[in-house]
């Protein structure tokens, strides 16, 4: 069989995420940072904020201002579950906003993905409960999670890095996370797309026949907020419109590492990352062999 | 007298000429256009542009349908290629092709009185639901009955239904329907500037960012009549050749999947995956996005060109062993030999691009046959001819393809390594207003690019896709085949439904 050495001759190639961090994982630019010390003239903050592609950027009214958080620029805020990570508001205003490296930036709620929150205990209590929702749920599937994707208007680069997952770098079949055909086998419901207006009722229906308990994860910007598309005769900005969004993953696309940390977050084998308010990792169980 | 000619007796005369003598169809496009009627009164209508290739020249004609009329004679009994062209303006344009033989709805079925979103009375703004019912059999006969495959497919796929008649294992006949995710991306370019319709283009189809984004980019650059650093075009052709390895060994991992050939899968996809971190390492997205600009590039290479040379040579050379090896898998071939026959002559009937084209005896690639860009100065490597058809010769043009593509970018890297780094590796672009084409050979086969635009602001793209274009074709690869084939078809025609949904 010619195969078999052919398939041993790399080694090892799996990373060793989550059990101890991987290299390539924090190599992106994953995420646009704000402040903390804010030292750009009023005009290339304009500039960034008119030059935002999806007007995530947005400058901030007076009142807005004083209920900054202490350590975070009065300015402007930004939505990362709109960014699509072009990068011209850090070439444009580098002094207020920071290409942040990383893949951890799926969050458990739609509000967490805004920085700085508009008050942080606020937020910090709102993610708790959503957290603790969320892992009252799924406490029955931590070792054996079986996914099914259903595209709900992606562009296709999201579908690339989902199957990604299935190669041998990322291996996903190690933590005891599958893909399954049908939905009536699923616990999770990965979702890409913009949510387009034909993908309404298959993807609602392939909701409503997944058993309890189930998690659905945004995969993409577009599926977070819609993206460059937002709203139009064709797509609703974003499938939270068609089904219940439990952990969002922004990025355009987000990196195979970042689907599989919002994978790992949702049913709770890891804390997520997102706006402010991350909990810390726990160590990740292995699946038993 | 037919139908047609009582309408407009010269609706794309030429157009249908030209095809009649050995013409290329590539396109059939629609832009709404306000205009003036003589007495002053304003009139809006749709503007119809066809487009042909012959001997690496496009030939476009222009046809416009007043919004009183709302019809035109059908170009379809002529040029089967362009039935779907027609389908897609009818339901986003509202305007009807008269002698149609089959206008229902493609990309946005609208339930009765809904007015098309892009065409007079129309409002892109205002959001339509979608009305599909099934569809009347097309096939007759004892124990003949329908299948509705997707959208919400097993796997990993894009949503995509095809609707399969069937008497339990051969397939006589199969309907693809895409609107499930149309996205109408095209109709958002509208007010945009250059800077942001080329972040919009990349995201037609995600694939093919790249080639999206290089189509765009000529159209704007063809409008404004500026000249790319010749440094830039070369860090063109290194991201748009790797994005051709990664799609071509995207189809042969879907392949090797569909075969059961595990470690091939694994192997396959591992190299995939290295091709995508190379890229990633070379501008830092993945997909390349980002890098291609109207005017250049945004950036350099990030890595070192002896750098660049070595991943490519490990990665070309293992590459190239483990696709010969399995070509001479029996247990791979065998599913491939024989299945999803795309006749040559439906190739010509349909006009097909790319790839998928070049299996059935239609060889043009864009690359060679109108240059752009650095692609003229560069060595392209002797394509072999295939013209069997079926997913094994799609599959040999591909594996050729990567090869070519691996020795385009060695090329492009050793001419850039000779070179001075430029001031700027993008020039200057100005407020152009007008209409031009852009076009590039995406892994999927020809893209189009046509680009309005006023004063430096865009009016109205549409970014044609390999995808939109092919798909056409992919019923007529199924009668000789039966159910266990069709994953197999549509992992050897490798195209992206988003690209052809729009």
């Amino acid at each position: 069989m010619p195969w078999i050495p052919r398939g041993l001759r790399h080694g090892i190639v799996t990373s060793p995420y989550p059990r101890r961090a991987d290299g390539y994982g924090p190599g992106f630019f994953a995420r646009v940072e704000v402040g903390p010390v804010a030292g750009d003239d009023p005009e290339a903050i304009s500039a960034a904020v008119r030059a935002c592609p999806t007007g995530a950027i947005a400058l901030r009214g007076e009142a807005d201002r004083k209920s900054a958080p202490v350590g975070w620029p009065a300015r402007v805020k930004v939505d990362r579950g709109r960014c699509i990570l072009c990068g011209r508001c850090v070439a444009l205003a580098p002094g207020t906003f920071r290409a942040d490296p990383g893949f951890e930036t799926g969050a458990f709620s739609r509000s967490a993905l805004i920085v700085p929150p508009k008050e942080a205990d606020e937020a910090d209590a709102e993610l708790a409960k959503a957290r603790a929702q969320l892992a009252r749920r799924v406490r029955a599937l931590r070792r054996s999670v079986h996914v099914r994707h259903v595209d709900a208007g992606s562009d296709g680069s999201e579908e690339w890095e989902v199957a990604a997952l299935t190669n041998p770098v990322y291996d996903v079949q190690r933590l005891g996370v599958f893909f399954t055909a049908s939905p009536k086998h699923a616990d999770v419901l990965l979702v890409t797309g913009a949510g387009s207006a034909g993908m309404e009722k298959p993807l609602r229906h392939t909701y409503d026949v997944m058993p309890e308990p189930k998690v659905v994860i945004a995969v993409g910007t577009d599926a977070v907020s819609g993206g460059m598309l937002g709203e139009s005769y064709a797509t609703r900005g974003g499938v939270a419109s068609f089904v219940p969004v439990d952990v969002y993953v922004p990025g355009s696309p987000p990196s195979p590492f970042g689907i599989l940390h919002g994978i790992l977050a949702a049913v709770g084998i890891l804390g997520a990352g997102g706006g402010g308010g991350a909990g810390a990792s726990r160590p990740a169980r292995r699946s038993p062999k | 007298m037919t139908p047609e000619a009582l309408v407009a007796p010269a609706a794309f005369s030429a157009t249908r000429r030209r095809v009649r003598d050995g013409a290329r169809f590539c396109a059939l496009v629609a832009s709404q256009q306000g205009g003036l009627r003589e007495d002053g009164s304003a009139e809006c209508g749709v503007q119809l542009l066809a487009i042909c290739s012959k001997d690496g020249t496009l030939a476009v004609e222009e046809h416009a349908v007043p919004a009183s009329e709302r019809r035109y004679p059908s170009l379809t009994p002529d040029i089967p290629a362009a039935a779907w062209y027609e389908r897609r303006v009818r339901d986003l344009f509202g305007v009807e092709p008269l002698g149609h033989p089959r206008p229902d709805p493609l990309v946005l079925p609208l339930a009765p009185g809904a007015v098309a979103p892009l065409g007079p009375g129309g409002d892109p703004q205002e959001a339509l639901s979608v009305h599909a019912g099934p569809l009347p059999p097309h096939v007759h006969g004892e124990g003949v009955f329908t299948i509705p495959y997707g959208p919400v497919r097993s796997g990993v796929f894009e949503a995509v239904e095809y609707v399969v008649e069937t008497s339990g294992e051969d397939v006589p006949h199969l309907r693809t329907r895409i609107f499930y995710k149309h996205r109408g991306v095209d109709s958002h370019f509208a007010g945009m500037a250059f800077d942001d319709g080329v972040l919009l283009a990349e995201r037609e189809e995600g694939p093919a960012s790249v080639a999206h984004a290089l189509a765009f980019s000529h159209a704007v650059e063809r409008l404004t009549g500026i000249a790319v650093p010749f440094p830039s075009e070369l860090v063109r052709v290194v991201h748009a050749e790797l994005e051709r390895v990664a799609n071509h060994l995207d189809s042969m991992i879907r392949h090797t999947e569909a075969a059961g050939q595990a470690v091939a899968y694994a192997v396959l996809s591992h190299h995939k995956e290295r091709v995508q971190r190379l890229r990633a390492r070379l501008c830092g997205s993945r997909f390349g996005r980002g890098v291609v600009v109207p005017g250049g590039v945004s950036r350099g290479l990030a890595l070192a060109p002896a750098e660049v040379l070595h991943e490519v040579a490990v990665l070309s050379h293992e590459i190239d062993e483990d696709a010969s090896r399995l070509m001479d898998t029996p247990s791979f071939v065998d599913r491939l030999r024989g299945t999803g026959v795309l006749s040559p002559d439906d190739a010509r009937r349909f006009a097909v691009v790319g790839p998928v084209g070049r299996a059935s005896g239609q060889h043009e690639d864009v690359r060679t046959s109108r240059p752009y860009g650095a692609y003229e100065r560069l060595g392209h490597r002797i394509a072999h001819r295939y013209d069997r058809g079926d997913a094994l010769c799609r599959q040999r043009v591909r594996i050729d393809e990567i090869a070519g593509a691996f020795h385009l970018v060695r090329q492009a890297v050793d001419l850039l390594d000779g070179l001075d780094e430029p001031d700027d590796w993008r020039v200057g672009v100005p407020a152009g207003s007008g209409r031009a084409l852009g076009w590039a050979e995406s892994p999927q086969g020809e893209l189009l690019s046509i680009v309005e635009a006023d004063h430096g602001r865009l009016t109205q793209v549409t970014q044609r896709s390999a995808g939109f274009h092919n798909l056409a074709a992919y019923s007529a690869a199924f009668p000789k085949d039966v159910f266990t084939d069709i994953a197999f078809i549509e992992a050897s025609f490798g195209l992206s439904i988003a690209g052809a949904a729009g």
